[in-house]
């Protein structure tokens, strides 16, 4: 008997009774949406900036290596999608789109179609994601109304930059991935 | 060893005994301010609770549709039925990759199917690449929280670690310096490695994908530069449908440090082209917890370690005084289920004050499962000494005279009594406990001479 068979069988000989699944009602969301959403992208260790702040940043700081798929920065952009993601190890910036966003804890939805490559968001030094105002909603239930059943091979909700409290509870920006993140409303 | 002797051993030294403490309440109040600003909080608990009764009770249905929606989606599903078949599961895909190194995030179920030593023993060596999980790989230390795996350890004892492991500077403490050398290491690491493992926070039925949720991007870091990528998940992580994700992923940060949301919630549905996803569906005894009434819902668990932080024992005696894979209130009731004899001091690690069941997100009944196997424990190992005690006791209330004889008796007597036999190596219950100052008189001749 394969393991496959004896764990479905232990399970169907239980003869359990079947319990009601709930269905999950709307709850009331915060009235100003990009207020909330700031509160909360703060609390998680990023910010919101403008456009021109971003722009500002770029001229300001030596980045060698900027990547960008967002067509609000484009001109920025100097290198192409390699093909392995390694070699993006010395990526300095990335600027990327977000489709949408929950407020109540700023957690901001991409899936491969923002992602020329899975490991640019975590990869690069700093990120920045743009998010259109309209698209910011209420809390994650609203998030995953939006997704329905969107069928994407990776998707993911990033609510900050890479950080731990693993040395005596002590918060650090900047572990493994993106030492910031900066979110650009537009 | 049993729990309290474990105990006594954690608080020998004091002082970071007393910060233990501190820093898990910290962690337990912030968790309070948070939910506090969710009108909704007890309403999603129940629903959380009611989502995974309803998932465990077809859970077998739930598991067909996963592998066939997963399979689909081009996931590669493997069955094991234990920690062994799990561990050769893994063995038999490095081999295949003739892989010598691997990169893993945080997974409870590979420290409880001790993956690590198993892979070890076979020449591939393993990189745990949460901070906290390298920090206690390098001092050889299993995890000694769930959430938080090197909460026993000052920044002092890590300091020392990395200065031999890593060669920063002796005595710099600094946790941005200290964090900021791990992050050059283990990026080395990330970038060389060809097989990534994981742990799983929820998959779901629905649709073939599974949930990675950490802080520190290195699940992502891991996965997204290997060739392949291995998760591995205890059956009872299932959840039916994808806005369920929605109830749980509100709950999960929340309970376990306080925070709104983990920084990444990755949701893995297919492999990126050209590379492979692995999925492992692990039995090790969930099927037999399933099978036991009384403690089947503990399978609930979500691994937020919220109990652990607000118990007054875990605080008190750390994590590696269960010597349990999952430690605190939640690893008591789920380990006697595992090794009975083991695990028989677990269940009375506790005062039974409820505050774990208060706090845990989908609503585990967990200090009324741990009095439960004090009973199952009790029946197995036979009538004790205080059994005997209460056979006495039940012939004293039984007769008033005897009753007043006694009170009168140890009134006397415990007033009297020395020092030594309270505080004597054989009497546990004199360990950090006083007795109280007792009255003059009994409760009934205060009464005859005061009475109106």
């Amino acid at each position: 008997m394969s393991s496959k068979e004896s764990i479905l069988g232990a399970i169907q000989g239980l003869k359990l009774e079947e319990k009601p699944l709930p269905d999950i009602p709307d709850f009331e969301i915060a009235d100003d949406l990009v207020e909330a959403f700031t509160t909360a992208l703060n609390a998680n260790k990023g910010t919101v900036a403008s456009k021109e702040e971003i722009e500002h940043l770029i001229s300001e700081t030596a980045f060698s290596k900027i990547y960008s798929s967002s067509p609000a920065f484009e001109s920025y952009s100097n290198c192409q999608v390699p093909q392995h993601a390694a070699e993006f190890a010395d990526l300095d910036l990335a600027i990327i789109e977000g489709q949408f966003a929950s407020a109540e804890n700023a957690a901001i939805w991409l899936d491969d179609s923002n992602l020329d490559l899975r490991a640019i968001p975590f990869i690069t030094a700093h990120l920045v994601i743009v998010v259109k105002k309209e698209n910011i909603l209420g809390n994650m239930h609203q998030a995953y109304d939006r997704i329905g059943l969107t069928k994407s091979g990776f998707g993911i909700f990033i609510a900050g930059p890479s950080k731990t409290a693993d040395i005596e509870q002590s918060l650090v920006v900047g572990a493994h991935g993106a030492i910031s993140l900066r979110v650009v409303l537009i | 060893m049993s729990h309290p002797e474990n105990a006594t051993v954690f608080l020998k030294d004091k002082a970071r005994a007393k910060w233990h403490d501190e820093t898990l309440w910290i962690v337990r109040e912030k968790r309070d301010a948070t939910i506090h600003q969710i009108p909704e909080w007890e309403k999603l608990r129940e629903l959380a609770s009611q989502i995974k009764d309803h998932t465990l009770s077809k859970l077998d249905f739930y598991l067909e549709e996963l592998e066939r929606n997963a399979t689909a989606n081009g996931i590669k599903v493997h069955w094991a039925e234990n920690a062994e078949e799990h561990n050769q599961i893994i063995g038999r895909i490095l081999r295949e990759k003739n892989c010598k190194t691997i990169v893993k995030s945080k997974s409870i179920l590979t420290e409880e199917c001790h993956l690590n030593p198993y892979l070890a023993e076979r020449g591939v060596e393993v990189v745990d690449t949460d901070l906290g999980e390298r920090i206690i790989q390098f001092l050889k230390q299993p995890p000694s929280h769930i959430v938080m795996p090197a909460i026993h350890l000052k920044k002092s004892d890590i300091s020392d670690i990395f200065h031999e492991k890593l060669n920063t500077e002796k005595g710099n403490v600094d946790p941005v310096y200290l964090t900021h050398a791990a992050r050059l290491h283990l990026r080395e690491k990330f970038l060389q490695a060809k097989v990534a493992i994981t742990g799983v926070n929820f998959a779901v039925a629905e649709t073939g994908e599974f949930v990675v949720c950490t802080n520190e991007g290195n699940a992502d870091m891991g996965v997204h530069l290997a060739d392949t990528h291995i998760a591995c998940m205890g059956i009872e992580k299932l959840i039916p449908r994808r806005k369920d994700l929605g109830v749980f992923l509100r709950l999960l940060a929340r309970s376990a440090t306080g925070q709104s949301i983990t920084n990444y919630n990755s949701h893995f549905r297919s492999p990126s082209p050209g590379k492979e996803l692995h999925l492992i569906l692990v039995n090790n005894g969930r099927t037999k917890q399933l099978g036991r009434e009384k403690f089947r819902n503990s399978l609930k668990c979500i691994r937020c370690g919220a109990c652990m932080n607000t118990c007054p024992i875990y605080r008190r005696s750390g994590g590696f005084s269960y010597g349990s894979t999952v430690p605190g209130p939640i690893g008591s009731i789920l380990s006697p289920g595992i090794d009975l004899k083991k695990y028989s001091t677990l269940p009375f690690a506790s005062t039974l004050c409820g505050s774990c069941s208060d706090v845990c997100p989908v609503k585990i009944n967990i200090h009324e499962q741990l009095y439960e196997w004090r009973q199952e424990i009790t029946k197995a190992n036979g009538s004790s000494l205080k059994g005997l005690s209460m056979k006495m006791a039940n012939g004293i209330f039984k007769s008033p005279l005897a009753y007043r004889i006694s009170g009168q008796l140890m009134r006397a007597s415990l007033k009297n009594l020395p020092d030594s036999i309270i505080y004597n190596p054989l009497n546990a219950w004199g360990k950090g406990r006083n007795l109280p100052d007792l009255p003059e008189e009994s409760f009934k001749a205060w009464y005859k001479k005061n009475r109106p």
